[in-house]
């Protein structure tokens, strides 16, 4: 199984917590995936409701690790303080870092993604940063000091799958040792295998799940699915060619 | 004093972020806070003095993706 940062997990299925119909649903969903993880997010504790807490208490009751994220953060300022005070919510040092360059399609600012990162890592953040798979930018944030890389797949919330097979392949083959995960973009179990079968550690995935029909049932095909994908990449797959090879034997056929 | 609380102006007593804090009924909530869009650890609320026209930020969990 994955090691971040030093901590094994139970799963390569890292899912997030957003946009479920319910909670009862949202639990349901984290027990049938298996996931080990779960991202979180920080936002504004408005009204009197207090619903922070209320999800807080759902959340802890997973009995998963929390990767909080700086979703929706433009800056580096915005992305650092969002950090320094998810890490005192949930008492962490893992955050997803999320700096984003373009709001149309969700894709990170390269450029202030590392800067955000170098800064993070010297406080003592042990950063997972959602970049894209450009291996110029994946080197840029290894050297400041990530230990993991989280390239999309496709934009966030988009369900379209790995839209840039040969750079993710690249990025394996480019950092052979950093844990690599697929994150965003992804709307099927077979998507999640195909990242899989790459040699990719994990996969992190929310609207797939939670926006499925049943989100319960959508889970465990993920985790069926990454486990398959990552059995098949141990397994040596076979090399594709383009011409068909018969399978059954052609000696000994009946001469008729 | 009048600050502004997570966007919406609001008239507190204070004088301490923690003060305001517990005014605003998240005494003991699980939060974190900004001001001025910088982190202010919760061991630093108490001594932490706020002003007129402050930007305070109070977050808590929330689901994310």
């Amino acid at each position: 199984m994955p090691v971040f940062y030093g901590t094994e997990v139970v799963s390569r299925l890292m899912l997030g917590t957003a946009q479920y119909p319910s909670p009862a649903i949202l639990a349901q969903a984290f027990r049938r995936s298996g996931a080990g993880i779960a991202t979180v997010s920080v936002r504004r504790e408005t009204g009197e409701d207090r619903a922070g807490q209320d999800f807080w208490d759902l959340v802890a009751g997973l009995g998963v690790k929390i990767l909080p994220n700086t979703a929706g953060c433009y800056s580096v300022r915005e992305a650092v303080t969002t950090a320094q005070m998810a890490r005192e919510l949930f008492d962490t040092p893992w955050i997803k870092l999320e700096v984003i360059g373009e709001g149309d399609s969700l894709q990170p600012n390269p450029f202030e993604l590392v800067d955000a990162a170098r800064i993070l890592v010297k406080d003592g953040f042990q950063v997972f940063p959602y970049c894209t798979e450009d291996l110029v930018l994946c080197d840029k944030l290894v050297e400041v000091g990530c230990e993991v890389l989280m390239p999309w797949g496709a934009p966030i919330g988009t369900g379209l799958g790995l839209n840039n097979v040969y750079g993710l392949r690249a990025l394996r083959a480019r950092f052979p040792d950093i844990p690599l995960v697929v994150d965003a973009g992804l709307g099927l179990p077979s998507q999640a295998a195909h990242a899989m079968e790459l040699g990719y550690d994990a996969v992190l995935l929310n609207t797939a799940v939670a926006k499925a029909g049943d989100p319960a049932a959508m889970a465990e095909g993920f985790a069926r699915a990454v486990e398959a994908g990552a059995l098949a990449y141990t397994a040596d797959p076979m090399a594709p060619r383009d011409m068909a090879a018969p399978s059954t034997p052609v000696l000994g056929k009946a001469f008729l | 004093m009048k600050i502004n609380v997570n966007g919406t102006a609001r008239d507190v007593t204070g004088p301490s972020l923690n003060d305001v804090l517990v005014e605003l009924g998240h005494g003991v909530g699980r939060v974190a806070t900004a001001v001025n869009e910088t982190f202010v650890p919760a061991a630093a609320r108490a001594e932490y003095l706020l002003q007129d026209g402050d930007r305070v930020e109070i977050v808590a969990p929330r689901q994310g993706g």
